[in-house]
């Protein structure tokens, strides 16, 4: 891509391309665009205000009445919470691991010119343009052929193998043009190779590590399809929502994910800061 | 890519492989030789033909895997249609609110995607409003429902991928110098054709990797179909995760999942060829 220095390059006019005409038509885009950002919340707003459901019966699906049962008793369904456990187990090892695998890798290809890096890049991208069923049922039938059990190990297997593209991806893309002439400055003042790591490199290239972590986790946590193939007799939290539509549907699964929509705007929050607080530090003290 | 040769590259020239070492293998020992694992378990089917589990796949199951791209087919162009005024709101006209606006259409990805998809089977309901309110309208028959029918599966791909559609749009759009729309309204081009001529081109590439990352898992996704389909909807993905996890017929799973990873890859190759953009990430 090399788009993205014309882009920087550009004035930030905050005016749209197409002039000060046609202000309706500028009002009936932007009321449209509003639309659709309505129809991306429904959802979402559903799932809040019926986990203030009492629902009659066991599934949470027709409102009934309000009701604040299920947010003082969340834990009532032991099944749900161990599911909700071992998801975030899963999600913190496979993101552990894949952020340190990945961002290696978008580390060598931004950093050094070496034969196969084209490769490298391809490799990339081609799990993201393989359906989910197909990453699942080929890692499901390379378990089969070594007679290895399904379980917690091969869940984590599969989750780090699909997130390990979407960090390099991510970190690749943030820390694409730096100016990596800052190393080798501080090497030739000295700085002993870890140093020059934990002063330079480290801080250049946290924020896009944080939030290629933050998007591993997000995804390890809500991938239902490829751990339906690798689980065997293991229940993550997606796998117990949809055996949940056969038997009952509590809503407390409601609680449980607004709950982690609230958890991830607070992360997102304090992220944004940091990284404000950062930029502004960078502002007052260039190429600190 | 700013990859310029430094000293430290000459000083280690082992160094890039070692960095890119375990995600590698990782991804080799993980993702490629899986693929080449369900080739051969294709191909293994015992006392018949090494071609009977794709003889199969396609005279028994050819008709949902039809119908899953068609279904896909349809969920991308909405998507599109939904997605590309939005993006271009966010870029071109939400002025100091557009990292807000960016986080809002990331948010869906905070709740479970199945949760949500649960939602729509709320909201689709039959004693639900939308359905009261289009039959009142008289959009629907007063039997009708939307429920277990096509529209609800189409549009709940829809939902699930539209974000992975609006992000590339906005970034090629983001990335258009200002300066070019300028130039053209400057010589008397009028607004329609500014974006015809200039602004629509230069957002292709956001809409080519837009419409792969919503086609390519809407195709082998069986979510919306299980849930907001019938069986008259059924999609390739249920019937793969079927044979591979219900009735164990692991020749003719393979198959099935071999065929639909080759015709994705194929399409992808042609779409990349006709649109001219081969730069994905």
């Amino acid at each position: 891509m090399t788009a993205t220095t014309a882009a920087r390059e550009a004035p930030s006019t905050r005016e749209t391309p197409l002039g000060r005409r046609g202000r309706l038509q500028g009002w009936v885009l932007d009321a449209f665009g509003g639309l659709v950002l309505l129809y991306l919340f429904l959802p979402i707003f559903v799932i809040i205000l019926y986990s203030f459901n009492r629902p009659e019966g066991k599934f949470n699906f027709v409102w009934k009445s309000f009701s604040l049962d299920a947010w003082r008793d969340p834990f009532k369904y032991a099944p749900l919470v161990d599911a909700m456990k071992l998801s975030l187990k899963v999600a913190s090892i496979s993101t552990l691991v894949a952020t340190i695998f990945g961002s290696l890798i978008a580390l060598a290809l931004c950093r050094y010119k070496f034969r196969g890096a084209t490769g490298i890049g391809l490799l990339l991208v081609l799990p993201l343009t393989t359906p989910e069923v197909v990453l699942g049922s080929s890692l499901l039938s390379l378990f089969l052929d070594l007679n290895w059990r399904m379980g917690f190990t091969t869940i984590v297997i599969a989750h780090i193998m699909f997130s390990v593209s979407y960090v390099a991806l991510t970190v690749r893309a943030r820390i694409r043009g730096f100016d990596w002439t800052l190393e080798e400055a501080a090497m030739d003042l000295g700085a002993p190779p870890l140093r020059v790591v934990m002063k330079v490199t480290l801080p250049l290239i946290a924020p896009g590590i944080v939030a290629a972590g933050m998007l591993s986790f997000a995804l390890s946590l809500d991938d239902f399809i490829i751990t339906l193939f690798n689980s065997g007799s293991e229940v993550t939290y997606p796998l117990y929502v949809y055996g949940a539509r056969r038997a009952a549907f509590p809503p407390q699964i409601n609680v449980l994910a607004t709950t982690i929509l609230v958890v991830s705007l607070l992360l997102l929050g304090i992220t944004v800061l940091w990284q404000q607080r950062r930029l502004k530090q960078a502002l007052v003290a260039p190429g600190a | 890519m700013a990859g310029t040769a430094t000293a430290s590259e000459r000083r280690n020239p082992l160094a890039p492989y070692l960095l890119i070492a375990p995600g590698v293998l990782w991804l080799l020992v993980f993702f490629v030789v899986p693929i080449a694992t369900l080739a051969k378990t294709s191909l293994a089917g015992e006392g018949v033909p090494w071609w009977d589990g794709y003889a199969r796949a396609f005279t028994d199951y050819g008709g949902f895997m039809l119908r899953s791209f068609k279904f896909s087919l349809f969920a991308t162009l909405v998507a599109i249609a939904l997605g590309y005024p939005l993006a271009y709101v966010i870029a071109f006209r939400s002025g100091r609110f557009k990292n807000f606006l960016l986080g809002l259409v990331i948010l869906p990805f905070f709740t479970t995607f199945l949760v949500r998809t649960f939602a729509w089977k709320t909201i689709l309901n039959d004693a639900g409003p939308v359905v009261s309110l289009l039959q009142w309208l008289h959009f629907l028959g007063p039997d009708g429902r939307l429920l277990n029918t096509t529209w609800a599966v189409i549009g709940g791909l829809t939902y699930n991928f539209l974000p992975f559609m609006i992000l590339p749009i906005y970034v090629s759009l983001e990335k258009i110098d200002r300066r070019l729309t300028e130039a053209a309204q400057d010589l008397y081009c009028s607004p329609g054709r500014a974006f015809a001529k200039v602004v629509l081109p230069l957002s292709l590439p956001g809409v080519f990797a837009g419409s792969l990352l919503t086609f390519i898992p809407a195709s082998g996704d069986f979510i919306n179909a299980e849930l907001l389909g019938s069986p008259n909807q059924r999609m390739i993905g249920t019937v793969i995760q079927n044979q591979f996890l219900q009735v164990h017929d692991y020749p003719l799973a393979a198959a099935l999942s071999f065929v639909l990873m080759a015709i994705i890859t194929i399409g992808v190759v042609a779409y990349a060829r006709v649109l001219g953009t081969e730069d994905l990430a």
